[in-house]
């Protein structure tokens, strides 16, 4: 039986749960009942899914939201539909386009959770009495010296720290992670275990309110017209085809360039909207060593250490964490060394700092990240 | 947990007994109210009782009694079968009659939150074709009365016809259908106590109303299918009995007002939708600034009490209400109303449990705030 190690007799803790309709956070519900919590189920409307979600038992809202209601109807604990889609439109979907429109690569999940769960849902639990959110997040908090840590779960393929580094301390203070120690195998059995409803559901792929992976039509729709089309060209400004828009490149990508021939392997080293170029390059040019980073959230402590400090740095969620040096300023910025150049550093990705397991903080990577010559 | 509070009578009232209880003997005795055979006479006995009963509520002639599966249908039937060249609603009406025709022009509310009599002969004066004019009773969410006699008076002098959707006023507040002079209205047996799915739609003139349910020739052709004899059996009961209670509801508005006072006098800064317009005895909007509607409910129903947002669609889910759009309140306080609606049996005892719980989530919000 878990512990969510607040002070109070279990009866009379109140403990919101972030239901998805998936099985992470169906098992999250089940635990936090079981455990003899006051669990009350919340499930986010978004966006609206269409048809493509128009299958048994659905309404006007999608299979996830009936999902999630009828595992917490398994559970027996209330659950709690809430119309949001409006806030994820301007906090996350709008911002989005923005930061596609503006040649960077952006991570929807975390403006989603540093806004939409947990500024405004933390704001619903608290106003319902709660006195903690828990999510089916793989991330640890975990008791420390100063206060609640952020670690990374102990199942690494699933660790979701990355996409956390952006919660604020006094978020952390209320937030549970009941899945943190788990794998996610033992949460699967979990969930067969108790015959959930959504026992065999597979997992979520992607970003939530893009379909099949096709994110630059979601900005197409958004900013008509920004998918311009223009020119693809080298490092050294020569011509060497065409594309439909900007937006459909990211920093690293090297599929669906159409240009070269036999010579070695071409990326995207940046793109530049406003000439709506596309600049390629060799991989040796997507070395970067040192990482601009702006909106830094800081976790261990009250502010960021004013002398530079080593860190593990993670540029991608795919990556693993770097040794590099923080140098971080009063205004929330930084600059991080990497001992060795990384060669996905993408502007709009999130670059975050460890300390072995734990999450120190973490910002935003920025345009202006230096080339290194290869 | 104490027993549940239900103070949600505007979404459906709780069953009657006795009507529970007559829906259940009709169920048992079975038949085929068409039936020429003795158990389908009666069957047919116990819906005419019923129409009887139905009719006596309103003030209205039996024969234009059309019983109906719910007040949704009555609205349609009475909207999109005027066979009119032109239909205007106004703007807070129920969505049974917003959604019935897409091309409805739409008549203003004033911020008091009644449809506006001058809009309507202004609407008149521009376009004279034959039209329909649909203006509700009371409104579900505000609780607020609509001069529909006025409506009506204007409406025929331009030649008009008037539906009059009564689902939320019929045994709530005298309905006189003969002094209100709309060409038809809509009733809904769930709203008083009787079973959900049964309703109908009230003709001044018997024989003026258009098909929407085609088929047999049940209710003299007016609606085809077999009759729903328990269903209907349950709302003639509940009919009866909430005709013979108008005044225990009147009564209501005395624990209404107090509760709108107590609410007040936790923060200055709620306010009452429609205070100042006749409303129903049981209803009351009450915005709570700066705390969302859905949290409200949310909060309510984790104390035992059962209260709404006013309209909720089939998931659930918490919308804005578009009636207080429509009379003019700020989008940020529209989204802060909660809809609460007494009925016959709620307490003394239960309106404070009620002030209770709304003052501590009050307080909750308010120290989040600041």
């Amino acid at each position: 039986m878990i512990s969510l190690d607040i002070d109070k007799p279990r009866a009379d803790t109140r403990v919101v749960v972030a239901m998805s309709g998936g099985v992470d956070s169906a098992v999250t519900a089940a635990l936090v009942a079981e455990a003899g919590y006051d669990a009350v189920g919340v499930t986010l409307q978004l966006y609206d899914d269409g048809a493509a979600s128009a299958r048994k038992g659905a309404c006007c809202a999608g299979q996830d939201i009936y999902d999630a209601r009828r595992v917490a109807d398994a559970i027996g604990i209330p659950h709690y539909v809430l119309d949001y889609r409006t806030r994820f439109r301007e906090s996350v979907i709008e911002p989005f386009a923005d930061s596609y429109v503006a040649g960077e690569t952006p991570i929807p999940c975390v403006t989603c959770n540093r806004t939409v769960k947990f500024r405004d849902l933390m704001g619903l639990a608290r106003d319902l009495g709660a006195d903690a959110l828990a999510t089916g997040h793989y991330v640890r908090r975990l008791p420390g010296p100063d206060g609640p840590e952020l670690h990374r779960a102990v199942d690494a393929d699933r660790d979701q720290s990355y996409f956390l580094f952006a919660t604020t301390r006094e978020q952390l203070d209320y937030l549970r992670f009941p899945l943190g120690g788990m794998t996610k195998d033992a949460v699967r059995e979990e969930a067969e275990r108790r015959a959930l409803p959504v026992a065999d559901k597979p997992d979520s792929q992607d970003i939530c309110f893009v379909p099949d992976g096709g994110y630059a039509r979601v900005v197409e729709r958004l900013r008509p017209g920004a998918a311009e089309p223009g020119e693809i060209v080298d490092l050294d400004g020569r011509r060497l085809g065409s594309h439909d828009g900007t937006i459909a490149f990211t920093v690293g990508q090297r599929r669906g360039l159409r240009v070269g021939g036999a010579g070695e392997p071409l990326y995207v080293i940046r793109t530049e909207p406003e000439a709506r170029r596309v600049v390629v390059g060799p991989r040796a040019a997507l070395a970067r060593s040192e990482i601009a980073v702006g909106g830094l959230n800081w976790l261990a402590g009250a502010e960021p250490p004013r002398r530079p400090i080593p860190v593990r740095a993670k540029i991608r969620s795919m990556r693993p964490p770097a040794a590099a040096t923080l140098s971080a300023t009063a205004d929330g910025t930084a600059t991080v060394a990497l001992d060795a150049p990384e060669h996905g550093v993408a502007p709009g990705q999130a670059c975050v700092l460890y300390d072995g397991e734990r999450v120190l903080g973490g910002g935003w990577i920025r345009r202006a990240a230096a080339a290194v010559r290869p | 947990m104490s027993a549940r509070v239900y103070l949600d009578y505007n979404a459906s009232a709780p069953v009657w007994p006795e009507a529970a209880s007559a829906v259940d003997e009709a169920l048992r005795a079975g038949a085929n109210a068409s039936s020429i055979h003795a158990p389908g006479r009666a069957a047919r006995t116990r819906i005419e009782d019923a129409r009887e009963a139905v009719a006596r509520l309103v003030g209205a002639d039996p024969a234009g009694i059309v019983l109906t599966g719910g007040g949704t249908e009555a609205n349609n039937q009475a909207v999109r079968c005027s066979g009119a060249e032109r239909v205007l609603v106004s703007a807070i009406e129920h969505e049974s009659v917003l959604a019935a025709d897409e091309a409805a022009e739409i008549l203003p509310v004033t911020p008091g939150g009644t449809v506006d009599p001058a809009a309507l002969a202004h609407a008149f004066s521009a376009d004279a074709r034959p039209a329909l004019v649909a203006v509700m009773l009371a409104n579900n969410e505000t609780g607020v009365i609509q001069p529909v006699a006025e409506i009506a008076e204007i409406a025929h002098r331009h030649g008009a016809r008037v539906h009059c959707d009564a689902v939320q006023a019929a045994g709530k507040i005298p309905v006189d259908t003969a002094s209100l002079g709309a060409d038809s209205y809509a009733l809904s047996a769930h709203k008083t106590g009787g079973p959900q799915g049964v309703g109908a739609l009230v003709l001044r003139d018997p024989d003026a109303a258009g098909r929407l349910i085609h088929g047999g020739g049940q209710e003299r052709g007016r609606r085809a299918g077999t009759e729903n004899v328990a269903g209907i059996a349950g709302f003639g009961r509940a009919a009866e009995i909430v005709g013979e209670r108008l005044e225990d509801f009147a009564g209501l508005a005395a624990l209404r007002d107090r509760m709108e006072e107590e609410i007040r006098a936790v923060d200055p800064e709620a306010w009452i939708v429609g205070a100042d317009a006749p409303r129903l005895p049981n209803t009351s909007m009450v915005v709570m600034p700066g705390c969302e509607s859905a949290a409200q409910v949310i909060a309510l129903d984790l104390d035992g009490i059962a209260v709404s947002a006013g309209s909720a669609c089939s998931s659930g889910q918490v919308r804005i209400p578009y009636v207080l759009d429509a009379m003019g309140v700020d989008d940020a306080e529209a989204r802060c109303a909660l809809r609460v609606s007494l009925g016959w049996r709620t307490t003394s005892h239960e309106i404070d449990r009620f002030v209770v719980s709304w003052a501590n989530l009050r307080r909750r919000t308010a120290r989040r705030v600041a």
